[in-house]
């Protein structure tokens, strides 16, 4: 019993931290209070809640060996320690999502973004990392696609399949989308960026050729490379040869994305992949550790309210009601889709033993959601006038400061023209205004925090562009590898139709493939910059609800299996956690479709727009025939996307339920888990 | 001490994609002696390839 006294104490200060950021109104809550009582809730739940998940859902065997074991080479499967292989899997899964998703939500207040992810988390989001580590180590450490083929049937897994691909093409618009919105108009965050293409590339080289396979070595020769592009960065932007030759329009951004994409992603891996993820991912996790520490040296108060008046919706940064949007906006932070191809990628190869899952699936989400919650207390600790000068479209607050000041005075967040001045000025920024995407609003918020602890005022725009960049490094990053990833998936699934495209030998199949998948995330892209609205306002919902429905497909799947272990009495762990998502997504995905607000609903904004054009009239923001036939086709394509990502998970539904029915007809378990025995070591 | 330095050094390379070269020839002599082993360059271009070449899955949002 004595054991449990320090959890109970935990769970006491957890829950009177949680009661202070809740009910406090009127005075500034500190933002540690929200740290203590996330980090409280998220200890008990690991030592109480992932035991039990452990113990009695999936009963864990330590003693039943891993495919690392089983299936142990040296190479993809390695038996591994786990504090080396949390790191492994946390870096594999921290990524810009929990980061933007949080600041966006921010809108709202900090309250209800900061119960969501820690409720979420808790619930749903560390369940689903956690079950499918599970269901994918018991299967060779098979892929999602794979387990849900194995489990569900052959057509089940192909249309998830499909599902993944087309969430891989949103997220990778989105992320390209927060890159131009973070470096247009911006030439020393431009500069700094473009110059780790040649810094990476140089590393290439220097892995490649000079030192192979100093990882350590080349990331600290690219670390001083980046920290001098910062520093020079600032001479760049202000004279009046090279500032210009940085300084891009978005459009003009987003081709140039769309360029890199392609040609980035057909390079050879050591030339500019391999060595700038080094870079960015030691960059991520040192930024992480940074900001933990910072916040706490800093123990800053939080302005932003606990609830604004935008909980009913008709918020400037993103629309809709708190129901059920803000489930699907902050979409990382608690509970993520994309994590599921994470658990069934490689780090089930790698596990040592079944005991260690609870800590790597269950505690590295943990991780992931603590930071979110910091994300969140960034944008909180900001004055809510520079939130919303920076987060509202410049549809709404025009683009000086006198209109920016007077629009968003008028929202209730006083703020003057000065102040929105003085901040662009002190992070070294043309303008603030309109920098939607949450990425320059996180780095406002670092570089407070990070030149409290370092630097002083001085240092703002210093940590400003290091925050800018860190994000934009590890977004390219994303990017790149993702467009590759993109490129099997795609070749895998026209090769149902078409087998030649399989072939690895011929480069055609590849190319084309390739092709297909820029011009996708590509298309997504070019609509979210030349949107009116700003683009993160309509893109980052669709992502939101593809993740989110991709994140109840993993737990459908988990839901099965367990009815197949005939561990139907604690199907509710992952089955509560499916219901709400879906009734989330689907709720979203349908307000999205056929909601009558033309600022929430695709087919009512498409016509309005499309009755307009009928007269001829031409409705703001477009300025032409042209943009306003686009503002229609664009529209209609969202909707068409989100009525498959619904037809989506709806099917995957239907295979779900029919697959419990069959397991519950049966007496013995019908799990298709690969025996232990069954391949012998090599 | 120096165990510990040694165990963020592995999470360090581990974190991007490059497992421990001694455990592969650990593996290698315990389970396939006599066979040609890959040399430490031949081993980090093969796991680099591996884990940038886009068979991995992406990388999270």
């Amino acid at each position: 019993m004595t054991r449990h006294i320090p959890w109970l104490i935990l769970a006491i200060i957890g829950a009177v931290a949680l009661w202070v950021v809740a009910v406090s109104r009127g005075e500034a809550v500190g933002a540690l209070w929200i740290v203590t009582a996330a980090l409280s809730c998220f200890l008990v739940a690991y030592r109480y809640y992932a035991l039990f998940i452990g113990r009695a859902v999936m009963r864990l065997d330590a003693a039943r060996p891993t495919p690392a074991i089983r299936r142990a080479d040296g190479l993809d499967y390695v038996a591994t320690d786990r504090a080396v292989l949390f790191g492994h899997h946390f870096a594999a899964i921290a990524g810009a999502g929990p980061l933007v998703g949080p600041v966006l939500a921010a809108q709202m207040g900090y309250l209800p973004g900061t119960l969501w992810i820690i409720v979420g988390v808790v619930l749903a989001g560390a369940v689903q990392d956690f079950m499918v580590l599970f269901i994918s180590m018991r299967r060779d450490g098979k892929s999602l696609g794979e387990l849900i083929r194995m489990e569900m049937g052959q057509v089940a897994g192909t249309i998830a399949l499909f599902g993944a691909f087309m969430i891989m093409v949103i997220i990778l618009a989105v992320l390209a989308l927060i890159v131009v919105k973070a470096l247009a108009e911006s030439p020393w965050g431009m500069f700094t960026v473009a110059a780790t293409v040649p810094l990476a590339m140089l590393m290439g080289a220097y892995t490649r050729w000079i030192r192979p396979g100093r990882i350590g070595e080349v990331s600290l020769l690219g670390l001083v490379g980046l920290l001098a592009a910062i520093i020079y960065g600032q001479a760049v932007a202000a004279s009046p040869v090279w500032g210009p030759i940085f300084t891009f329009a978005p459009l003009t951004l987003c081709w140039i994305l769309i360029g890199y994409g392609a040609v980035a992603s057909v390079l050879p891996v050591w030339l500019l992949l391999a060595p700038r993820d080094y870079l960015s991912t030691f960059l991520k996790i040192g930024a992480i550790a940074a900001l933990a520490i910072g916040i706490v040296i800093m123990a800053p108060p939080l302005r932003m309210p606990a609830l604004t008046q935008f909980v009913g919706g008709n918020g400037p940064v993103w629309a809709g009601g708190l129901f059920p949007f803000l489930f699907i906006t902050i979409a990382c932070g608690a509970v993520s889709g994309f994590h599921a191809l994470i658990s069934s990628g490689t780090t089930p190869k790698l596990i040592a033993s079944e005991a260690h899952a609870p800590m790597i699936g269950y505690g590295a989400m943990l991780m992931e959601a603590f930071v979110a919650i910091m994300a969140l207390v960034g944008a909180s600790i900001l004055d809510p006038g520079i939130y919303f000068t920076m987060n509202s479209p410049a549809a709404l607050i025009g683009t000086d400061a006198a209109s920016a000041s007077a629009a968003v005075t008028a929202l209730g967040f006083p703020i003057s023209p000065d102040l929105i001045t003085q901040t662009a000025k002190d992070v070294g920024e043309h303008s603030i205004i309109s920098r939607a995407g949450g990425a320059p609003t996180l780095a406002v918020a670092m570089a407070e925090i990070f030149s409290h602890v370092v630097g002083g005022p001085a240092m703002k725009a210093f940590w400003y562009h290091f925050a800018i960049l860190f994000e934009a490094l590890f977004i390219l990053t994303a990017v790149d590898a993702g467009t590759r990833a993109g490129r099997f998936m795609l070749q895998d699934l026209i090769a149902l139709a078409v087998p030649s495209f399989k072939r690895t030998s011929s480069q055609i199949p590849g190319f084309i493939a390739t092709g297909l998948c820029v011009t996708a995330w590509g298309f997504f892209l070019y609509q979210g910059v030349t949107d009116p609205l700003g683009g993160v306002n309509t893109l980052w919902p669709v992502f939101g609800i593809s993740n989110q429905m991709l994140a109840a497909v993993a737990l459908m799947l988990s839901t099965a299996v367990l009815f197949r272990m005939k561990q139907d009495r604690y199907a509710w762990v992952t089955a509560l956690p499916t219901a709400w998502l879906l009734i989330c997504t689907l709720s979203a995905g349908w307000l999205k479709l056929a909601s009558a607000d033309p600022k929430v609903g695709f087919l009512a904004h498409a016509a309005r727009f499309s009755e307009a054009a009928a007269r001829g009239e031409l409705l703001s923001p477009a300025k032409s025939m042209d943009e306003m036939n686009r503002i229609i086709f664009n529209d209609r394509v969202d909707a068409a996307l989100v009525a498959l990502f619904l037809a989506v998970v709806l099917a995957i539904l239907g295979f779900t339920i029919r697959t419990c029915l069959a397991a519950r007809r049966r007496v013995a378990p019908s799990m298709q888990e690969i025996p232990a025995a069954m391949v012998p070591a090599e | 001490m120096s165990a510990l330095l040694a165990t963020l050094r592995q999470a360090a390379r581990l974190m991007v994609g490059m497992p421990d070269y001694d455990a592969y020839l650990r593996h290698m002599g315990e389970h396939h002696p006599g066979q040609p082993v890959m040399d430490r360059v031949a081993f980090f271009r093969d796991r680099q390839e591996a884990r940038y070449g886009g068979r991995n899955g992406g990388r999270c949002c």
